[in-house]
């Protein structure tokens, strides 16, 4: 399918006509004045100001908590302990005005992920239009990790904003389909697509250099980082907060607990944080990651090292909600500089 | 399938294995014919016990693959979930999800070799389930050295199947315990030491060792002093698990997930990882 262009009329009429599809969901204002992921009325546009939502798409793919699995708890039950998958299914969702830092997010984390039914589940059933960046922001670099601020991996179609209006360019079948509900849009004439070429050449260089730290740091060797003199000093301003964790949108550590409610119960997974002592803390009362500076550690460890040699990228897109977000100014990409140094 | 669901399984017997009462063997037998008739496993994996309301909790499977129609597994009472699980009768219900791991490489790196199987305290548990495969296929395997150790004899596991392997021509066992108690008459010593005194020969063998980390450490030394390598020493490593699948990030160490690329290693690959076990 060729590039369509639509103006913003036309791309709320386009949102209209998904919603019948679709729960919309978008960047939009919060209560407290924070651009934030909210359900989008019918025809309401998401807020394309420059800049990252407050958090994550993670929570689209990996819910806060995720009901696994569903079964009777009640006292003196004698009954087998048969749990079954919860039966509620979940309307069909689209985010709107995903930007590529995000949407790589979730192909990341589809290699871990990548037997998990839940994921695999939500992941179907959550259909993404990107937006790209036209201009970074002080703390994002996805060209360092891999991405671009035009970069389409993990979407259904990517708009492009062009003056007022936007190029819409679908990624994959369901973005084609999707697209054939754009009944207001125009085919992109010559002049179009010369300055959607232009905007695709010139986004990246908005950004720091690019450079690719997931190869090299690949061919180092694993003791030599985990032993660098760096980490002690990083990890005393540590809080050991977890908002890192959270904010992260390839943080995707879990997690698992029961819970009982007049006879019914579920078992849950919600986000956890390797930040916290409990995460590794043995029913003995051993904790092989009982100091700060191994749980510091090991969060940029597992980012930059081992996710890399077991997957290949970083497991990181350079979003820079860590950076924006920490309260004592812990910088990834500082880090990333001194495992690059050794 | 899905990973995270469990067989139904249903407890068939609890035996109190030591004299403090905090390690239980539980025999469990699943629910449903068809799942009885497919599980199988490899000595030195674990499941995940689960307890409705109460959570889960990995444990190595005590019974060999070749002790059909029922699962062993001999816990400890430590947290909230072995705690419950202490508290069950015979006939609960009870959930199985497994099994998981790798397992000791029975069928490979280990047949036709000779066996040292050197434990401590209630890491045996595994171990057994090792030494009662390789008894099942005793031609596959040379000589078979069984070190074991507990702090009192009360403390000693599957005491009939000591006293029984104790007799048998084809097995070299050396139960100690760490003092000198009323009524015994076998040896005395920590583990290390009856290691020392044993010397195995490292010719074409391989050593299974599982034991809190003190005895591991101090077991090398006596061994290497007769020419064993870090390569033939097969350690099996424990840490907080959640999912079991190498996906939820608790049991990492370094790069490895305890639970999905072990949680079998030799020592040789544990030296080279971080020690965040």
């Amino acid at each position: 399918m060729k590039v369509l262009i639509l103006d913003k009329a036309g791309f709320q009429d386009w949102l209209r006509a998904l919603a019948g599809e679709f729960d919309i969901i978008g960047p939009a204002e919060n209560t407290k004045g924070l651009l934030d992921w909210n359900k989008l009325e019918p025809g309401e546009l998401p807020d394309f100001r420059p800049g990252l939502p407050k958090s994550s798409i993670k929570t689209f793919f990996f819910p806060q908590p995720e009901t696994l699995l569903e079964f009777s708890a009640r006292p003196g039950d004698d009954q087998a302990f048969r749990p079954h998958e919860p039966s509620e299914g979940r309307r069909a969702r689209l985010l709107a005005g995903v930007r590529p830092c995000d949407a790589r997010s979730v192909a990341l984390n589809s290699m871990p992920y990548a037997s998990d039914p839940y994921f695999l589940k939500n992941r179907e059933n959550v259909a993404m239009v990107g937006l790209a960046c036209t201009q970074g922001c002080s703390t994002c670099f996805c060209t360092w990790t891999g991405g671009s601020p035009v970069g389409s991996d993990g979407m259904d179609v990517m708009a492009y904003p062009l003056g007022d209006a936007f190029a819409l360019e679908p990624v994959t079948g369901r973005g084609k389909d999707m697209l054939l509900k754009a009944s207001s849009a125009r085919e992109a004439a010559q002049e179009d697509l010369a300055a959607l070429d232009a905007l695709k050449a010139s986004a990246p260089s908005s950004l720091p250099d690019a450079m690719d730290p997931a190869s090299v740091l690949r061919e180092k060797e694993l003791m030599s980082l985990y032993n660098a003199s760096f980490w002690q000093g990083l990890s005393e301003s540590c809080l050991n907060c977890g908002t890192c964790t959270f904010l992260c949108p390839t943080c995707y550590c879990f997690d698992i607990q029961d819970e009982t409610l007049k006879g019914k119960g579920r078992r849950i997974r919600y986000w956890d944080s390797c930040m916290f002592p409990l995460f590794t803390l043995h029913a003995s009362g051993h904790n092989p990651r009982g100091e700060k500076v191994k749980r510091v550690r090991n969060r940029f460890m597992h980012k930059l090292k081992y996710f890399p040699d077991r997957f290949g990228p970083l497991s990181c897109v350079g979003c820079g909600r860590c950076v924006r977000d920490c309260p004592v100014n812990i910088d990834i990409r500082q880090v990333m500089k001194d495992l690059l140094a050794i | 399938m899905n990973p995270y669901l469990p067989y139904p399984a249903r407890i068939d017997d609890i035996i109190v294995e030591t004299e403090d009462g905090n390690l239980k063997t539980f025999r469990l037998v699943l629910e449903d014919s068809n799942d009885r008739e497919a599980w199988t496993h490899v000595p030195g994996q674990f499941a995940m016990l689960s307890i409705a309301g109460k959570g889960e909790i990995p444990i190595g499977i005590a019974s060999s693959p070749t002790e059909k129609g029922h699962i062993l597994f001999t816990v400890n009472r430590a947290g909230v979930v072995t705690t419950a699980l202490h508290k069950m009768n015979v006939g609960d219900p009870i959930g199985v999800r497994g099994p998981l791991g790798n397992g000791f490489p029975v069928n490979s790196e280990l047949k036709g070799k000779n066996i040292v199987i050197i434990a401590g305290g209630f890491a045996f548990t595994t171990l057994r389930a090792t030494l009662i495969y390789m008894l099942e296929h005793r031609d596959d395997y040379g000589r078979i050295t069984v070190i074991y150790g507990a702090r009192t004899p009360g403390m000693l596991l599957y005491k009939d199947e000591l006293t029984a392997w104790q007799q048998r021509d084809d097995l070299d066992v050396h139960i100690t315990i760490d003092r000198e108690a009323p009524g015994w008459t076998g040896l005395v010593g920590f583990v290390p030491t009856i290691a020392g005194q044993v010397k195995p020969s490292p010719e074409n063998a391989a050593a299974l060792i599982c034991g809190p980390p003190i005895m591991i450490k101090f077991t090398m030394p006596p061994l290497e002093e007769v020419g064993w390598t870090d390569d033939q020493v097969y350690l099996s490593l424990e840490n907080r698990m959640k999912c079991g699948l190498g996906v939820c990030g608790h049991c990492n160490v370094g790069p490895v997930y305890v639970c999905k690329d072990g949680p079998v290693f030799t020592r040789a690959q544990v030296q080279k990882l971080p020690v965040e076990f």
